[in-house]
């Protein structure tokens, strides 16, 4: 077994009183796609906010590519990091908003050039070149020169995507990328992320409701529920034969939704 | 006889108002210029306070609080007389002019500050999370993400403030300014007639701001087509 890529031991996240996540164990080997299912509330996003940095941890561990996420070493002891240890730390990850979060002021290229000039230092044009591969990935290269409010969601989301993949993650985060989507929209972004799943050895960790989806792309699908991982298998194992009731329930209510 | 120009009290009303009118426009010219710079002044040391109160030191916020509060709750005239008679008492010795339109801008950026603040606040959540995400440092995150977005999005409200800035710039008659009030109260002075002078003083300050306002709204409709939302 190789390493797992992200580990999380015993990682706990509380808010305020409300314990979101408890001792929460998972882990995701490299170039694994995982797919996180389960009821809202269950501390789905909350796992990709604190691989992403953007939510602290109450308790735990959170190891990426082995190296602890939130700690650093300090004389054989874990201590709180450093943002020097988060920024380095942040550039293995890429993550794809729900509601997109472009920069509205800046044309797509911008927004898609920007991070990689100052944080990684490349010169304009290389930039530039980087980014103009990308929109051709995504299926966006005329729309370069426009503003995210020109574009349609699911345009906006393929540039969110983009935007995330500028960076070169080892890991990219989806959180729920197709629910802010018209339904008409949600096919275009599942197949840009499905090409990337196909074409490249990148790990990938998504949070969805979109389960045919889900079972399409997926090596493993996690069912999240009350801060715990309930049920874990492959697509088959899962979606076909669920062990737990609790699983069941919450398949047939969303099965029968969509 | 006012900026070497005479008036004419002798054909009635008409020939009486057009006569000094000239007067009034030379006023009025000191009354924009006063205005601009004065907006000028708030509109730059509002966003400095603005920046610095949003800092996340303490020992940086709060002295920026504090100069808000003080420079919003005295009065405009107390802050014009300090410039302009304690100031040269330490050697800082400013035109009349120059010293109105600063008491006018620092007075206004206390307020400017605010909307400012509220502007950078409304910035949604996501967008400092996108930044954080893509390891934008949090200094470039604010001047390129944040402040751009937050700018545009209060210029009408900066511009209302102008509207006030034009209307307050009579106080600095009082430091001897020649701005439009003081220009028509020198006339009624000299003429015994105050009817006509003030009058117009009232129909061009009408114009003016209704032209200012005008303005302003222009911006408010021309901006979202830059790509930024405002709403």
């Amino acid at each position: 077994m190789t390493e797992p890529i992200i580990l999380f031991d015993k990682v706990v996240k509380k808010f305020g009183e409300f314990v979101v996540l408890n001792e929460l164990d998972f882990h995701v080997e490299p170039g694994e796609k995982v797919t996180i299912i389960g009821p809202s509330g269950s501390g789905k996003s909350t796992v990709l906010r604190m691989l992403m940095t953007l939510e602290t941890i109450s308790g735990g561990v959170i190891y990426v590519g082995g190296q602890p996420l939130w700690h650093e070493k300090k004389n054989g002891n874990l201590v709180p990091a450093g943002q020097a240890h988060l920024r380095k730390m942040r550039t293995q990850l890429g993550m794809v908003f729900q509601q997109f979060n472009l920069f509205p002021h800046m044309t797509v290229l911008r927004n898609l050039t920007e991070a990689p000039r100052v944080v990684l230092g490349l010169s304009q044009q290389e930039a530039r070149e980087r980014a103009e591969e990308l929109l051709k990935l995504v299926g966006l290269t005329e729309h370069a020169g426009k503003f995210p409010g020109q574009l349609s969601g699911g345009q906006q989301q393929r540039v969110g995507i983009a935007r995330a993949l500028a960076m070169r993650p080892k890991i990219m985060l989806f959180d729920e990328p197709t629910s802010a989507l018209d339904p008409e929209l949600v096919g275009e972004v599942l197949n840009v992320i499905r090409r990337l799943a196909e074409e490249h050895d990148l790990t990938m960790l998504m949070v969805t409701h979109e389960m045919r989806f889900a079972r399409e792309i997926s090596d493993r699908v996690c069912f999240f529920d009350r801060g715990k991982i309930r049920e874990q298998g492959t697509p088959e194992e899962l979606f076909t034969a669920p062990k737990e009731e609790r699983t069941r329930e919450f398949l047939r209510a969303v099965l029968e939704d969509g | 006889m006012l900026f070497g120009l005479a008036w004419n009290t002798a054909h009635g009303e008409a020939a009486f108002a057009l006569s000094i009118l000239p007067m009034l426009l030379i006023g009025l010219l000191v009354t924009i210029e006063a205005s601009v710079v004065g907006f000028f002044v708030a509109m730059v040391f509002g966003l400095v306070l603005a920046v610095l109160k949003s800092a996340p030191l303490r020992i940086v916020s709060w002295p920026a609080t504090f100069v808000t509060e003080f420079l919003r709750d005295t009065p405009l005239l107390v802050q014009l007389f300090f410039l302009y008679y304690v100031l040269p008492e330490y050697g800082i010795v400013l035109p009349a002019f120059l010293t109105g339109a600063l008491a006018l801008g620092l007075q206004y950026s206390a307020y400017t500050s605010e909307v400012y603040r509220a502007g950078i606040e409304a910035v949604p959540r996501g967008q400092h999370e996108a930044a954080k995400a893509l390891d934008i440092p949090p200094r470039r995150t604010f001047t390129h993400i944040v402040l751009p977005q937050a700018v545009p999005r209060v210029v009408p409200a900066l511009g209302n403030y102008l509207v006030s800035i034009m209307k307050d710039v009579p106080v600095l008659s009082v430091v001897t300014v020649l701005e439009m009030l003081n220009v028509a109260k020198i006339i009624g002075d000299q003429t015994f007639d105050y009817l006509v002078p003030l009058s117009m003083v009232g129909a061009l300050y009408l114009i003016l701001t209704l032209l200012a306002s005008s303005l302003v709204r222009m911006l408010d409709v021309s901006l979202p087509k830059r790509g930024i939302p405002l709403r």
